[in-house]
């Protein structure tokens, strides 16, 4: 059971938004380059964000650039999921990748600042804020299989190859 | 059922029949990243203790992104790549040989190919007939291990063009109007597939303006047909032995079609801070730029900065607005100053960047003030794009970039051709 606040933007939320490209010269710095993370939308992000909340977005997150560092820097930000009503296809599976869970769902009725639970395993997200109750699409079972690891890198440590 | 070229081109990679939304292990013909996603790449390979590369040759870094750098930071990025791609035996393209979606273009992508990149734009090679999703650096960092990847087939949207276009509307036009329509979101998961009489009749420079900007509609790839424009292009590459054709069955199954009459297209832009924010340039013209780029992996090439050329030939750009000219790779350059292109372009005010990402990358090379506004070639213009967030970028095709340069505001380029 993943708990924390609702940290809450809009649709078309792109990977420049999430790792500015301007700070490219701290991607083998990733500690550092987290503390720019989501600069362009809310700079207060950094300032907000505490360990395990997570970022509700609106549609298409994470479109652009297939920078890994994108999920990479939400992850070390301490977020521990990103919700959103639809992802970009490099995002999603970059995310999973690196472990860190990204839940399609109607997002609408999840405001700045609720606390949320969700519980991965019946694919349940609870408003605690607002008692509703939310539903999220199943994780495609070769991601999830990758994310139950913690990513892409324990995976392949553990197995040596895809098993699909 | 028939099968689209996506289906096509990964049965015969796989060697089994696959359809639309079945998971495939594959193996992948070339695997690349750049200076911005290789240094993640190699520690992410070094962390899953590969010992060494599937394939060498068909490895290849590329210093393109910071090329030359501006940073120390930079620069030690590039010596990790440097010293990881000659311990290793891949191939590596080094400061000012080029974009890597050109330079695969011009030496590497063959009809039939799964090639897979750690960079969106991969796609691009999709103009060719190769199937090329963007990826990830961790994904990258496993093809380089084990030479292969997962992937799901992806459903397709069939996108015809026929007609002919009118006078200063070009292939950019094309994908613009085709992502406003659709929207940044509208080929998720999707492989679009281009076919018509407009797509036949384009070269394969045209084609790669529109296959690298399937991304930027959410596609997984951007495919065309391998034909005897293909044929042609190889052959004049010195490797017509790449050459196979490659045409989706009569009987495809698409889940969507979109048609385009060509000839009522009109110069588009993409507005300020969206790709599918798209208007006809008409209701933007009399804007104020200050800075105008072309180049890019969309349209850096010898044809686009042929347009800018004969455009801007014994004229000179606006006392007020800077012209940013990057050719997209070595080739590109060297054609272009024989083509007497360079020249034209110097004379009218231009100044000429090392082939590469240059600005639109936002680190270097013309990052924009406060409040400025730039009108680019690229193919992204999200806010903060190149470099800064309060800055606003509009996207076109070269000839509308051309003429705003000449007037210092947006221009519809059939008001100066």
């Amino acid at each position: 059971m993943l708990r924390g606040k609702a940290l809450k933007y809009g649709d078309s939320i792109s990977t420049d938004h999430i790792q500015p490209g301007r700070y490219n010269y701290l991607r083998s710095n990733l500690t550092e380059l987290a503390t720019h993370a989501f600069e362009d939308v809310d700079s207060s992000f950094i300032s907000r964000v505490r360990k395990g909340d997570f970022v509700v977005a609106g549609k298409n997150f994470g479109l652009g650039s297939s920078r890994e560092h994108a999920p990479i820097i939400i992850k070390l930000a301490g977020v521990s999921a990103v919700l959103a009503k639809s992802a970009a296809r490099i995002f999603f599976r970059n995310a999973i990748n690196v472990g860190l869970p990204v839940l399609i769902c109607d997002t609408d009725r999840i405001s700045d600042g609720d606390d949320l639970e969700v519980d991965l395993e019946s694919s349940i997200i609870n408003d605690l804020s607002n008692g509703v109750q939310i539903s999220f699409n199943k994780i495609p079972v070769v991601m999830l299989d990758i994310l139950n690891e913690g990513g892409l890198v324990p995976y392949i440590n553990k197995y040596g190859d895809y098993r699909i | 059922m028939g099968k689209t070229l996506a289906e096509k081109i990964l049965s015969d990679k796989a060697g089994t029949d696959l359809h639309a939304g079945d998971i495939v292990i594959i193996p992948v013909d070339l695997v690349f990243a750049q200076d911005g996603t290789a240094p993640l790449a190699i520690r992410q390979f070094e962390a899953c203790n590969f010992a060494k590369l599937a394939h060498p040759e068909s490895t290849i870094f590329f210093l393109d992104h910071n090329a030359p750098t501006p940073t120390k930071e930079l620069s030690n990025d590039h010596l990790l790549v440097r010293d990881f791609a000659r311990k290793k035996g891949a191939r590596l393209s080094d400061v000012g040989e080029g974009i890597s979606h050109q330079v695969i273009a011009e030496s590497y992508a063959r009809p039939g190919d799964v090639i897979v990149g750690a960079d969106s734009h991969t796609v691009s090679a999709g103009a060719l007939g190769a199937f090329s999703p963007g990826m990830g650096s961790t994904d990258v960092a496993v093809a380089l291990g084990l030479g292969k990847t997962w992937l799901r087939v992806p459903s397709s949207i069939k996108v015809i063009v026929n007609g002919r276009m009118q006078n200063g509307v070009s292939a950019k036009d094309l994908v613009l109007h085709l992502i406003g329509s659709i929207g940044a979101d509208g080929a998720t998961y999707m492989s679009l597939e281009f076919c018509g009489e407009t797509i036949e009749g384009m070269t394969v420079s045209q084609r790669i303006t529109i296959a690298n900007m399937a991304v930027e509609a959410g596609a997984k790839t951007g495919l065309f047909p391998a034909d005897e424009t293909t044929r042609g292009c190889l052959e004049a590459q010195g490797r017509g032995e790449c050459y196979r054709p490659l045409q989706p069955d009569a009987d495809a199954g698409y889940d969507r079609v979109i048609e385009i009459d060509a000839a009522a297209l009109e110069p588009m832009v993409a507005k300020p801070h969206a790709v599918d924010n798209t208007a006809p340039v008409t209701e933007v013209k009399g804007t104020t730029v200050q800075q105008v780029f072309i180049g890019t992996c969309t349209n850096g090439r010898l044809d686009d900065l042929q347009i800018a050329a004969d455009m801007l030939r014994g004229k000179t750009c606006h006392h007020d607005t800077r012209l940013l000219v990057t050719p997209a790779s070595r080739k590109v350059l060297l054609d272009a100053v024989k083509a007497g292109y360079v020249q034209t372009l110097i004379e009218a005010g231009a100044v000429i960047l090392p082939p590469g990402c240059a600005g639109c990358v936002g680190m270097h090379q013309g990052i924009l003030a406060d409040g400025e506004v730039c009108i680019s070639t690229a193919n992204r213009n999200f806010r903060g794009r190149m470099g800064n967030p309060n800055s606003f970028i509009y996207l076109s095709s070269p000839a509308t970039a051309a003429a705003s340069a000449l007037r210092g505001e947006i221009t519809d380029p059939r008001e100066v051709i």
